[in-house]
């Protein structure tokens, strides 16, 4: 299986995704913003990071770089695209992924592991994946989803709600979104699910040596379910 | 030609800057202060004689990339 990691000026964790991809068994290429093609893959990645130093908004710029028009050709003709956090945030901005992440609620970097549950496996992402319920490392400034009424509404419709914060047990509480996000949102579907924008970190979570190693249900998973 | 333009949250859209600021001015002497909403503002120097098409113009840049519209409005000033 082959991907590709696009780097922006300021992403930061395109080097961590690069090692957790390997590991799984991905053949990975990294890709800088300004080549217009992307070698051929199975899957797009949009790495952390603080993209052209979050100016405007945050991915807004990295949003209009020569290489997204690729990303978008590839994202429609239904290949896999994952954006994390920075990546997320481009996603919403060129379009691929309805809403926007705002500043959190309470002003505050946030920089801690939580709980998200997996709501929906009828996709390439987490079809079979054994764990539901992960512990996944998040580190945002603009982390709190937000969009309109009719878009919540279609993505609560369509199952494109991916993960969402939650305790241990799954039990999803206010007191555990950490950010403000609507319905406690960590991560969204386009309506054809090929696309996934999340805030939290799995390539930070796959050594257990250093962390939780929840991120390698993830990736083991993704990558069965590529095969 | 110069043309302005701010951009600002949309009405009901959670500010924390805004409301951080109008804490602190509560805090001061400004315990009259209802609300802040903070925004942006641009100056931007079009190389264009027509203000009526360099409006337009920047009309386009405000939709295409200034603000996003999901939450923020723009006004050209």
């Amino acid at each position: 299986m082959k991907s590709a990691v696009i780097v922006f000026p300021g992403s930061n964790c395109d080097r961590d995704m690069d090692v957790a991809l390997k590991k799984f068994g991905f053949k990975n290429e990294m890709v800088w913003h300004n080549n217009p093609e992307i070698p051929k893959s199975d899957l797009i990645v949009l790495p952390g990071g603080f993209s052209y130093g979050d100016y405007l908004r945050c991915g807004c710029i990295a949003a209009k770089s020569k290489i997204i028009n690729s990303v978008v050709k590839f994202a429609n003709s239904g290949g896999l695209v994952l954006g994390i956090c920075n990546g997320f945030q481009i996603l919403t901005e060129t379009g691929l992924l309805p809403g926007i992440l705002q500043q959190n609620k309470y002003q505050k970097f946030i920089c801690k592991n939580v709980y998200v549950k997996v709501n929906d496996k009828k996709n390439k992402y987490f079809k079979n994946i054994k764990k539901e319920i992960l512990e996944l490392h998040i580190a945002h400034n603009e982390g709190n989803y937000f969009c309109s009424d009719d878009e919540l509404k279609c993505l609560k419709d369509n199952n494109q709600i991916a993960i969402t914060y939650c305790d241990k047990n799954g039990k999803e509480t206010e007191d555990l979104n950490p950010n403000g996000a609507l319905n406690n949102i960590a991560g969204i579907f386009n309506k054809n699910k090929n696309i996934l924008g999340m805030m939290p970190h799995p390539e930070r979570m796959i050594d257990k040596y250093l962390s939780s190693n929840d991120g390698e249900f993830f990736f083991e998973n993704l990558i069965e379910n590529l095969k | 030609m110069k043309i302005k333009v701010i951009v600002t949250l949309k009405k009901g859209v959670l500010d924390p800057q805004g409301k951080a600021i109008q804490q602190t001015l509560n805090g001061m002497t400004f315990s009259d202060v209802k609300q802040v909403r903070q925004g942006k503002y641009f100056d931007i120097d079009v190389n264009m004689e027509d203000e009526k098409k360099a409006k337009a113009r920047v009309e386009e840049m405000c939709k295409k990339l200034l603000a996003n519209l999901v939450i923020e409005d723009y006004k050209i000033l």
